[in-house]
């Protein structure tokens, strides 16, 4: 599974209740179509976190990074990326 | 100029005329000052009272937590109406619901929750809706931005008087539907400037508030700023900490109102990434009970702040806080009553309880209710007869003991409620949601201790014969009726479950029995 269809995935069962595909766009934000709040966000820090096996910063955790599918991806591709470059 | 307020919009009209260039409020997208807000609400009103809206009509207004969301309220209230506002993550029956039971005339929404109103309203053909801004607006929804340039920035004339209704403020209860708590000009004036007395509130302070309009101890956040003449930094969530810390440090916030669970979080964080705020003043927990281990990490947060436990209710928003000197000493208690307040502790047959003893905590003032709209049944077995002829006393659901000194210590519940990151949550009403599946036979909600949400919310559910249906669709289906807080955290699929000698479902008895279940399925 790729990074985009793993968090699809997590977000439609664990907060959409549902794996009816249409009901989640890539671009909407969490907290403005009320889908997730406080303490979801950070239920979804640690998945990515688990997921992932990469460490997200306090100083990320920011509605650019984290607010949608699509800034989850590149938040998690970017992460990535840094991870690498450092190995 | 008023002098004195004898209306819940009066304050603003105070603060308006006083200090009109001083900031009201900060709000993710802007910063209003007293005439900006006034002379919004104004246009508001003007704008409602066009559309037939009358004294004591109600408007339901069902927005994020901004700052058109704060004014409207005072917009409702200068257009004579009663304002009812609705949590922004309530879906579309409920809201139907409460457009339903409050009667509403008309609804003041903002389009990012037209997906929410938008199915309610279809039932409901003679709501007027406007809208705050959006490009497209659902048929028959006006945008309020273009209806509010045209209107005057001067209060219209006053017919209410301070015993009319201000404010219908739904809350989950005992049954399965939630309840309009009655609230008056008087008795929110009342409450406001007792509050304002003990936190000792001035035009310098900077309150800072997570807490939604909706909810008491949230728009007294809002009140409490007007009447002061100080500013409100009003945020929408606590989402995303660090934003949140860096908007308390840039906008030097003198005041923080919060619940256990975001103490909690916060914490959390200081235990990794140390925090400090010295410039708080003002620190206040309600809600639900502050866990005294936390008392020493919120003094290392706000080193320079006196630290207020409160206790409050709905029907009376606030009854007790505990003198924040008495904070370490006494960690467990909430205190007294508010000023000009009285609290009672008696027994069922409503005779006072020794000294020690625990007692069913009835409050006595200014401040109560009215009454819950449209269920005088109900609104009887709370509002029972006081000290004078024509008096009433609010019976509050709690039990409490109190000390020597008079201070009070709660016991427990006298009812199921449950407290989950502070909100109510009525089990009731979660085990309708979980009902509206078919294949659900029985449903069990309650409570279960949670470190972080104080208590997280528990289903134990029977189901029909050969059917099926998982955990994950029954939490669905509650996240399709409810708020986020009362979606279950667990949910349990049980052969059966147990039953009293009576033959009746006990929540007490389910805990007691499968409790532990709860600890492997998290």
């Amino acid at each position: 599974m790729n990074i985009e269809k793993k968090i699809r995935c997590y977000i439609l069962e664990n907060f959409l209740f549902t794996d009816d595909e249409s009901v989640l766009n890539n671009d909407a934000s969490f907290l403005g179509a009320g889908l997730i709040d406080s303490t979801g966000i950070l239920e979804i820090i640690l998945f990515i976190e688990e997921t992932f096996d990469l460490k997200v910063f306090d100083e990320e955790m920011l509605p650019d990074n984290l607010d949608s599918v699509d800034k989850l991806v590149a938040f998690v591709k970017r992460k990535q990326a840094a991870m690498a470059a450092a190995a | 100029m008023i002098a004195v307020p004898r209306l819940l919009q009066d304050i603003l009209l105070i603060t308006a005329a006083r200090r009109p260039q001083h900031l009201a409020l900060v709000s993710t997208d802007a910063r209003v000052s007293y005439r900006e807000v006034a002379d919004y609400a104004c246009r508001l009103a003007h704008a409602l009272r066009a559309r037939g809206i009358q004294r004591g009509d109600r408007v339901v207004v069902f927005m994020d937590n901004g700052w058109q969301c704060a004014a409207a309220i005072f917009g409702v209230l200068l257009a004579g109406g009663v304002f009812v506002t609705v949590n922004c993550q309530t879906k579309a029956r409920k809201l139907a619901f409460i457009l339903r039971d409050s009667g509403a005339r008309a609804l003041l929404a903002e389009p990012a929750l037209a997906r929410v109103f938008q199915p309610a309203v279809e039932q409901l053909p003679d709501l007027t809706v406007l809208c705050a801004g959006g490009e497209e607006l659902p048929a028959g929804v006006e945008d309020l931005a273009a209806i509010l340039a045209d209107q005057p920035a001067v209060p219209p004339a006053q017919s209410a008087i301070g015993l009319d209704l201000a404010a219908l403020v739904y809350t989950s209860g005992t049954t399965g539907h939630p309840k309009g708590v009655m609230h008056t000009h008087q008795s929110l004036l009342f409450v406001l400037d007792s509050i304002n007395q003990y936190l000792e509130f001035s035009q310098e302070d900077r309150l800072f508030s997570i807490l939604p309009l909706n909810f008491g101890y949230g728009l007294f956040q809002w009140l409490s700023a007007v009447r002061a003449g100080a500013t409100l930094v009003l945020e929408r969530s606590f989402a995303y900490p660090v934003q949140v810390f860096k908007r308390m440090q840039d906008e030097g916030v003198t005041s923080f109102a919060s619940v256990p669970t975001i103490y909690a979080m916060m914490l959390a964080h200081d235990a990794k990434y140390p925090l400090c705020f010295p410039s708080l003043r003002v620190v206040t927990n309600a809600a639900a009970a502050l866990p005294a281990e936390f008392i020493p990490g919120i003094r290392r947060l706000f080193p320079q702040a006196r630290l207020y436990k409160m206790y409050g209710q709905t029907e009376c928003i606030r009854s007790a806080y505990l003198d924040p000197a008495l904070a370490e000493i006494k960690p467990d208690s909430v205190g007294r009553a508010i000023p000009g307040t009285e609290l009672l502790l008696l027994d069922e047959r409503g005779r006072s309880v020794a000294p020690g003893e625990v007692g069913i905590l009835h409050v006595r003032g200014p401040h109560l209710m009215r009454g819950y709209w449209n269920q005088p049944e109900k609104t009887a077995e709370v509002l029972v007869p006081g000290l004078l002829a024509g008096e009433v006393l609010l019976k509050s659901g709690d039990l409490f003991r109190q000390d020597a000194e008079g201070d009070l210590y709660f016991v427990a519940r006298n009812d199921e409620i449950i407290k989950s990151r502070g909100e109510k949550v009525s089990p009731d009403e979660v085990e309708n949601a979980i009902y509206s599946l078919s294949a659900v036979r029985e449903a069990a909600v309650v409570g279960v201790p949670d470190p972080v949400l104080g208590e997280a919310v528990c289903a134990f559910v029977t189901l029909r014969d050969d059917a099926q249906v998982t955990a994950q669709q029954i939490k669905r289906a509650c996240g399709e009726r409810l708020e986020n807080y009362m979606v279950p955290k667990y949910v349990l699929i049980l052969p059966e479950l147990p039953r009293t000698l009576n033959g009746k479902l006990s929540r007490k008895l389910i805990l007691q029995q499968y409790g532990a279940l709860i600890a492997k399925a998290a």
